[in-house]
């Protein structure tokens, strides 16, 4: 039995998410899931894999250095990923937009019936789950022979890149599928923690009244370095983009302290 | 071009749920059922692709209980053409509903399949991508737009970081997210006339495919309680709680 993970980086580092995941895989290495591999595909992905490599747990770091997997096309990667699969027991990802794009893919390709956004390591092939948008926990069994899973990075320690030194190897796959192109993305950089790694939300309402006034919230959030979200009708007023919302169906975040005070926002769970 | 949607009925999102106290599962039984809010999306944009000329033909797929006819009809009432049933008593893994849908885009000769990102029920959000990936056509998944154009689609996808846009070769599957479009009412007239729409019954046998659930679902329980906010009277309060209470400062 082994771990194969499938990273999701940037600027040649691993994102938060993760590190999440190779918590999670170091949960299950510990009951006898055994070693851990992170695969990193992209382009020019060295760096990353570079850093992977230095994170205690990981045992072997597979970098595929390839045009076709730069823009995380899930046609692409989920071909990579298949071509790898039969040496494990394990295929991890984060359930970041990243990793639930390309791992279903490569679950149906493997005949493998995933199990998405776990929250708990039971034991090898056990998992509990959100379900009903966390109104539920189901606790499953997985028996298929390559157990596909993504990981809700909320609810694993994040491992840190530390003294790990495992071994790098470069590997190719089928590379381009020739069924999609990647045509472009409107990004909103933002120094602040992403809504779903972070470990403290400040969220705005209908009650900040204007796009403008969520400048404020941004201040406090700097101080606090803290991710700065918003409720679902914030954003159908337009006050911020929709990457704001912080209770967005399948979004999972889990933050130490949520901050409703004077910007009233809605604190229950919305499943759409 | 024929457009294949499918649709699945789950507990109506404005139910709260419950889980059953032996913890076999939630609780089904008299409790208000609709079709999946992310469905409901993907009808709307068929049917505005039917009335745009692009779509020559839409086609409402679901795969459930008898009951599932009902989620069917009501596709139907939002303008869909016809619908297929797949019979199904238990709940049907993404997996397999995806093998289902390959069988009948296949034999239906679709060009595009159209599905909800995710059910609001198992939050699975899986079928799409399989879907796609046993057929072997491209997918955009989590679609806030769609533009289709002879042999390609352009599909602007909701990313973690905003959008990205992808250019997709047809057929192709899509997976539908919240800002997509927003789904009409049926009107009186069409729920009348949606009556009168053929809707076929196909079992998963005839389609060649064994739904028999490969995860094994051993408890349902109730998340741990949250505990709730608290008002604050002035700000060095606020600040007390902040540093001591959740040790954010």
């Amino acid at each position: 039995m082994a771990i194969l993970i499938l990273a999701e980086h940037a600027d040649g580092h691993l994102s938060p998410a993760t590190l999440a995941t190779i918590g999670a895989a170091r949960a299950l290495s510990e009951k006898g899931a055994g070693d851990i591999a992170v695969l990193v595909a992209g382009s020019d992905c060295a760096a990353a894999g570079g850093e992977a490599a230095t994170v205690p747990g990981v045992n072997k770091v597979l970098v595929a250095d390839d045009a076709a997997y730069g823009n995380g096309l899930a046609e692409n990667v989920a071909g990579l990923i298949v071509a790898l699969a039969p040496g494990y027991s394990h295929v991890l990802a984060p359930a970041t937009t990243y990793g639930k794009n390309i791992c279903p893919r490569a679950a149906a390709l493997l005949d493998s019936q995933q199990v998405s956004e776990i929250t708990d390591v039971v034991d090898s092939e056990t998992f509990v789950r959100p379900i009903y948008a966390g109104n539920a926990l189901a606790t499953v069994r997985c028996k298929d022979a390559i157990k596909v899973i993504t990981v809700r990075a909320t609810a694993f320690e994040k491992a840190a890149p530390g003294d790990g030194g495992a071994a790098i190897e470069s590997v190719s796959g089928p590379g381009d599928a020739g069924l999609s192109t990647h045509a472009g993305a409107e990004l909103s950089h933002s120094e602040r923690p992403e809504l779903t790694a972070a470990r403290v939300i400040i969220s705005g309402g209908r009650g900040m009244q204007s796009g403008d006034n969520f400048k404020q919230l941004e201040e406090i959030a700097d101080i606090l370095g803290a991710a700065v979200g918003a409720s679902r009708a914030a954003v159908d007023a337009g006050f911020v983009p929709n990457d704001f919302r912080s209770a967005r169906p399948a979004r999972s975040s889990r933050p130490s302290f949520t901050s409703l005070w004077a910007f009233p926002a809605r604190s229950s769970i919305s499943r759409a | 071009m024929k457009v294949l949607v499918a649709v699945k009925r789950v507990i109506d999102a404005n139910v709260k749920v419950r889980v059953r106290q032996d913890g076999s599962g939630v609780e089904t039984a008299n409790v208000k059922m609709a079709m999946n809010p992310f469905c409901e999306i993907a009808v709307e944009e068929a049917v505005r692709l039917k009335e745009a000329g692009t779509a020559s033909e839409t086609i409402v797929v679901s795969a459930g209980p008898q009951a599932a006819q009902e989620t069917i009809r009501t596709a139907l009432a939002m303008g869909a053409d016809r619908g297929i049933h797949i019979p199904a008593d238990g709940p049907v893994e993404p997996l397999a509903v995806a093998k289902l849908l390959r069988t009948v885009a296949e034999k239906e000769g679709a060009g595009l399949v159209l599905l909800g990102k995710q059910a609001i029920d198992d939050d699975c959000n899986q079928t799409g991508q399989m879907l796609a990936a046993l057929l072997g056509w491209s997918q955009g998944t989590f679609a806030s737009k769609i533009e289709i154009s002879g042999e390609s689609a352009r599909v602007t996808r909701e990313i973690d970081g905003g959008l990205e846009t992808v250019e997709l070769k047809m057929p192709c599957v899509v997976t539908t997210d919240l800002r997509l479009n927003e789904p009409r009412y049926a009107s009186l007239p069409n729920i009348m006339k949606a009556k009168k729409k053929p809707i076929d019954t196909i079992t998963a046998e005839e389609l060649g495919v064994d739904v028999t659930p490969r995860l094994e679902v051993l408890n349902v329980a109730e998340p741990p309680v949250r505990g709730g906010g608290a008002k604050v009277e002035n700000a060095a309060e606020l600040v007390d709680k902040l540093k001591n209470q959740a040790g954010v400062i």
